[in-house]
């Protein structure tokens, strides 16, 4: 993983030349692709938000008698579902549940993965063999695996998903933060501060942490989309969010059973997880090319 | 070269331990102590006792750890305590059908992956180009359980092609295929979008090198060319293959529990809802003693054609 050096990129009319972080602005600004996905992604996080207010039904009215209405039905844009409760209601309240779910693992990873993984750079010797070792070890089982290993054996819960989707993150992120660590720590601007007199807290504080959150941020962003995918994958199994809670996964489970009744509905929850999390992955697309950061 | 493999080697050992004691864990996670969550709901303290007792609850955890994984070692991963069967039997079984699996989908986003990854750097910037960065952003966005039952809707409920669920009852070629390309396809979707992200992205790589320009100006065709940047792209490209057929073999829970597919993903899917740790166990330690060993095969496969990678 290399670390970028800001580059001053000035265009032909402008005077003074341009700080990195107007650079990246003004690089995400002319990405449309980018754009586009962080406006779907703002409607997203804002219906999610505003569910309470924007759905016409409450979530868990179910009636019998309006069962897997099809889309467009008077009175429900998106259908029912196999409880007769409105799609449109549950899928917003449903989105606060999925996000949720998603982007708090890796909000977890971020910050204890970053503490960590530059603890154990900046460190090095036993500290670092001792913490990077047992990273290693999580990795022995793929993502999935893992994430359904530890919620299997914790039951099922949204707190216990947090746990497990945390545990297969932090490792990744550790990882990364180490190995940026280790390559800015052995630039000569660190031995220069150090040979200057800047103590421990100094360096990492205004010398490090600067030049190595980038490449953590960018990684961590690349990991939504996959923490989203799973979060709803173990609802899907079950092993999620518990019903009667509206989730996105949820809702993709307890649909199953009524694909051979109506074709549409039942495929709405797995539309929202998909663009969600398309809309994330192309996002941190756009980042890492605006932040120049290969990896 | 043999100094590498050798340290690669003892590396494996470590990790494997690590991994082995992760899973021993997991009985402690659970909630409860995993016997009483089993035994019949009117068993006295001293049934649950005498029980406990049979199987070495009642001693330390890291005696009970070692005794676990001497058993372990022998091939002894105990018994299914919803079937009583040998936990390593069912596992077996189970093993077999996940990896006909995990190989068919891996041989098509393989196959597809390279083709389009390859294309799309010869064609920089064309609708090919485009097509195969979009394949690689929808490969890795789309949750591939609803994919599968997408595929269901569309080749089993609204067209009658294809089985939705479960391996041919009847033996014979044909019903064995009819049953596996669904999962197969729904399994691909996400290997496909890596390994056509990555092949684009080492060929690009490597068409920007220097070495290449003198090929062209010495006259070589554009398949001879072709040749050469495939060939000197491998040892990336070998990497992402092997993770990509652990992760498959590892990751196809959701698939197979969309499919009812009779591989080690479903078999785990019921480990969970009948709270058979035994099983649950046995499973994931196999699935990752694999991974790990399919890792250091790929590395070792690795500095085998490029010995440059073991003198880093």
């Amino acid at each position: 993983m290399a670390v970028s050096v800001a580059l001053v990129e000035a265009p032909a009319v402008a005077v003074t030349p341009m700080s990195y972080w107007r650079t990246v602005g003004w690089r995400l600004s002319r990405d449309r692709a980018t754009l586009l996905a962080g406006g779907v992604l703002g409607l997203i996080v804002l219906s999610a938000v505003l569910a309470p207010w924007l759905a016409p039904y409450d979530p868990s009215a179910g009636s019998i008698r309006l069962r897997l209405a099809e889309v467009g039905a008077p009175g429900h844009v998106l259908g029912t579902d196999e409880q007769g409760r409105d799609m449109l209601s549950r899928l917003l309240w449903g989105g606060r549940m999925t996000l949720v779910a998603g982007l708090t693992p890796v909000l977890v990873a971020l910050v204890l993965g970053a503490a960590l993984g530059v603890a154990a750079g900046y460190v090095g010797g036993i500290t670092n063999t001792l913490i990077m070792r047992t990273m290693d070890i999580f990795y022995a089982f793929p993502a999935v695996l893992l994430a359904i290993a530890i919620s299997g054996a914790l039951g099922p819960g949204l707190a216990n998903t947090l746990i497990s989707l945390s545990i297969v993150f932090v490792p990744r992120v550790v990882r990364v933060a180490e190995s940026a660590t280790v390559q800015v720590k052995g630039l000569e601007y660190i031995a220069a501060a150090r040979a200057s007199g800047a103590g421990v807290r100094a360096i990492v504080r205004h010398h490090l942490l600067a030049n190595v959150l980038g490449p953590i941020l960018v990684f961590a962003s690349t990991q939504v989309s996959l923490s989203i995918i799973l979060a709803a994958g173990l609802s899907f199994l079950g092993l999620g969010v518990t019903p009667p809670a509206a989730e996105w996964g949820l809702m993709l489970n307890t649909l199953r059973q009524s694909i051979y009744i109506n074709a549409i509905v039942p495929a709405l929850p797995g539309v929202a997880i998909f663009v969600t999390s398309m809309a994330f992955n192309l996002l941190s697309d756009g980042l890492r090319d605006a932040m120049e950061i290969r990896g | 070269m043999w100094v590498y493999v050798g340290r690669r080697l003892l590396l494996a050992i470590p990790t494997l331990l690590g991994a082995s004691i992760i899973v021993f864990a997991m009985v402690h996670l659970a909630p409860g102590d995993p016997i009483s969550a089993v035994m019949p709901a009117e068993s006295s303290q001293a049934e649950i006792e005498a029980t406990k007792r049979a199987y070495g609850f009642d001693r330390p955890l890291p005696v009970q750890y070692l005794v676990w994984l001497g058993r372990v070692a022998q091939g002894d991963l105990g018994k299914s305590v919803a079937t009583r069967r040998a936990v390593i039997l069912d596992v077996r079984d189970a093993l077999a059908n996940s990896l006909v699996l995990a190989l068919s989908s891996s041989l098509l986003a393989f196959v597809l992956g390279m083709a389009m990854g390859l294309l799309a750097a010869f064609r920089q910037g064309r609708a090919l180009d485009k097509l195969a960065s979009a394949v690689a952003v929808v490969g890795v966005s789309v949750p591939h359980y609803w994919a599968g039952i997408i595929l269901i809707i569309v080749f089993s409920v609204q067209l009658n092609w294809l089985p939705a669920m479960g391996a041919a009852n009847e033996p014979g070629v044909v019903e064995y295929l009819r049953h596996i390309v669904l999962p197969t396809v729904a399994l691909a979707l996400i290997p496909l979008g890596v390994i056509t992200r990555v092949v684009r992205s080492a060929a690009l790589d490597i068409l920007s090198q220097e070495f290449v320009l003198a090929l062209r100006a010495k006259g070589l065709g554009a398949r001879r060319v072709f040749s050469h940047v495939v060939k000197n792209s491998a040892p990336q490209i070998l990497t992402v293959l092997g993770l990509q057929f652990g992760f498959q073999l590892g990751g196809s829970v959701l698939v197979e529990a969309v499919f009812s597919w009779p591989g080690t993903g479903y078999l785990l899917n019921l480990a969970i809802f009948q709270r058979d740790i035994p099983v649950l166990q046995g499973v994931i330690l196999v699935l990752a003693t694999f991974f790990v060993l399919l890792n250091l095969a790929v590395d070792l496969l690795q500095t085998l054609i490029d010995p440059r990678i073991a003198r880093d």
